[in-house]
């Protein structure tokens, strides 16, 4: 056979699971609201950037006639690309292909994309659309989910690992995600969880959809198991895209610096708290008074909302916040907001993005269902990940920081670098009402007007704690700030402290209340 | 996604804010009255061994349930009377279903 002959066959053998299968799986997931793998691939990398590995991978399967069977690249496409340039390591499963299933052949071109994401320090993005393991490949297929997870737990804080949920990710599938980083997920198309509604429904007798049982809206609202939720796939991508911009490739660098920009002028810090401590305002107005551009890349929005957690820029370098939000709940942290908040602060730990904590909480959330949920263990979460972090710290009390809740939230004492307060802070061991009234009970219940006498002792209360002075008094503050102030305040404690490097002893790892 | 105004009460002051639907849906807690016994696990039951009226020691077996291909045999956490048993065998029972009730 001739050399040019050699070439002709090579493009034949190419272009018949590349074209002709491309166009099969496109009617079968069109049928189903989806894009193919191929198409999902090329709408998140920058147009011709892809390059694929492992096209000719098959399995060597014989049991249950699988031996006929031909499973076009095993059911997975692999490859590297770029992302606005950013490089990634990529794959997605293709549900066109025996449902996705994955078999060694599959597992092992998954593992090794893994291992060239961590050998060249670069993003790991998996695509997941799967109808869980390849029965006829019994333990092998197990065997593989296995050399996954570990690889998702060895590459945790090495590379940032995105997870995107596109179709089905059922039974010990999900674990991989579980490990990963980022889970992206879509309305109507995404579908996780341990045991499917038909298992429920023989064992249990319980009987729920799949919507019900694991869709999007289920894990970006109630579970948390997704940290964005979009309704399609090409609001998903865009997500991607803007997530991949705030994060460094490795945890060897930074994140790319952008340009420079003000906030825009209709955020206005003056004019955001209300006068009243007891009524609210979203937090995320502060935020993007404070960020470049007013931009803020929420994660997590949907999910323990009493907590804000996501990216902003500050003169062009990413910034990870952390916020109480006064809007749901009060503020309060509780299992759900501390499990939230600690994951975060520990992934801007691994990857070199300082850290900014707006305070404005009244403290933990009292319920024997967050007793029983186990709050100390979950509180003591985000206690763990603030003392452990040792990039950069800037933590600014912006109305309430009350009891355990002013120590959680990046205080002085878990070793912040700069604590700012505003002049409506209020750093207290407890809220002035729930203070006066066991500081004063003897007063306020033999006075001949108890009501009168509580108001009188409130305010006393008030005048005396309600305030940054005597934190401040104690250097527990560094500066009192007006608002217009902070994102100078900001911008000095990060060029300041842009050097911060920690020796820490030798350990092999610490224990947190996982 | 949905919002819910509410009011959370935290040392004396009450906050008005909006609530997840986790919070929304949490549920009151109800001590333990002791007479009760429900499944602590959702699945099938297999065996009654009482009917209302039986007098049982602690100890004693009230029922088999079945669930995750494994029998549970549920005892009597008092001695007492029955007052009454709910499922019948065959019945497929939710988590935290009433069981049995003492008098």
């Amino acid at each position: 056979m001739s050399v040019t002959q050699r070439i002709l066959d090579f493009f034949k053998k190419k272009t018949s699971i590349t074209e002709e299968l491309e166009a099969k799986a496109a009617v079968k997931q069109e049928k189903m609201g989806k894009m193919t793998a191929r198409q999902r691939i090329e709408a998140l990398l920058d147009d011709g950037s892809f390059h694929e590995y492992d096209l000719f991978v098959e399995h060597t399967v014989e049991d249950f006639g699988m031996d006929k069977k031909f499973l076009p690249r095993d059911g997975v496409i692999t490859g590297t690309g770029t992302i606005l340039g950013f490089p990634v390591c990529i794959y997605a499963q293709d549900f066109t292909v025996a449902g996705g299933s994955l078999g060694l052949a599959h597992a092992r071109k998954i593992t090794k994309i893994m291992d060239h994401a961590m050998n060249l320090g670069i993003p790991l993005i998996g695509i997941n659309d799967s109808g869980g393991a390849r029965i006829q490949e019994g333990v092998n297929s197990l065997a593989g989910y296995g050399e996954i997870f570990y690889r998702n737990t060895k590459a945790s804080g090495v590379i940032p690992q995105i997870s995107v949920i596109l179709g089905p990710c059922a039974g010990g599938a999900v674990y991989s995600p579980a490990l990963t980083d980022f889970v992206f997920v879509v309305d109507k198309i995404s579908k996780m969880f341990i045991t499917g509604p038909e298992v429920i429904k023989t064992v249990l007798g319980e009987e729920i959809s799949m919507e019900d049982l694991g869709g999007a809206r289920v894990q970006a609202e109630i579970s948390g198991n997704a940290h964005f939720f979009a309704n399609t796939e090409l609001e998903c991508f865009e997500q991607i895209k803007k997530l991949v911009t705030y994060i460094p490739w490795n945890n060897r660098k930074k994140a790319d610096d952008f340009k420079p920009m003000l906030p825009k002028p209709e955020f206005q810090l003056s004019n955001i708290i209300p006068k009243d401590n007891k009524e609210s305002y979203d937090v995320r107005d502060v935020i993007r008074a404070i960020g470049d551009n007013s931009d803020f890349l929420e994660i997590h929005e949907h999910w323990a909302s009493n907590i804000v957690i996501g990216f902003m820029r500050m003169n062009g370098a990413t910034v990870g916040v952390v916020a109480n939000q006064p809007l749901v709940l009060a503020g309060v942290l509780d299992v759900d907001s501390s499990d939230k908040a600690a994951r975060f602060i520990r992934f801007c730990d691994s990857f070199n993005i300082p850290l900014l904590t707006l305070v404005d909480l009244p403290g933990y959330l009292p319920g024997v269902d967050q007793e029983y949920a186990g709050v100390i263990r979950h509180g003591a979460k985000i206690l763990y990940a603030y003392s452990e972090a040792t990039v950069l710290k800037m933590t600014i009390i912006l109305r309430k920081a009350y009891g355990g809740g002013y120590i959680a939230m990046c205080s002085r004492h878990l070793g912040a670098d700069f604590v700012f307060a505003w002049p409506s802070a209020e750093i207290a061991v407890m809220g002035p009402e729930g203070a006066a009234n066991i500081i004063f009970k003897k007063e306020i219940e033999s006075a001949e007007n108890p009501d009168e006498m509580r108001q009188l002792k409130v305010q006393e209360y008030t005048d005396k704690f309600a305030n940054p002075y005597k934190a401040a008094s104690s250097g527990y503050v560094d500066a009192v700030i007006g608002p217009e102030e902070t994102r100078e305040y900001i911008l000095h404690s990060m060029q300041i402290g842009s050097n911060k490097e920690v020796v820490e002893l030798k350990k092999k790892h610490g224990i947190p209340p996982f | 996604m949905d919002e819910l105004k509410g009011k959370i009460i935290l040392d004396d002051t009450v906050y008005e804010t909006n609530l997840t639907k986790k919070f929304a849906l949490r549920q009151t807690y109800k001590p333990e009255t002791g007479k009760e016994v429900r499944a602590f696990i959702p699945g099938v039951i297999r065996d009654v061994a009482v009917t209302t009226g039986s007098h049982v020691k602690k100890g004693d077996m009230l029922l088999i349930l079945e669930a995750m291909k494994m029998k549970n045999r549920i005892f009597s956490p008092i001695d007492g009377k029955v007052l009454s048993v709910f499922p019948q065998v065959g019945d497929k029972v939710a988590k935290n279903q009433l069981l049995v009730e003492f008098e």
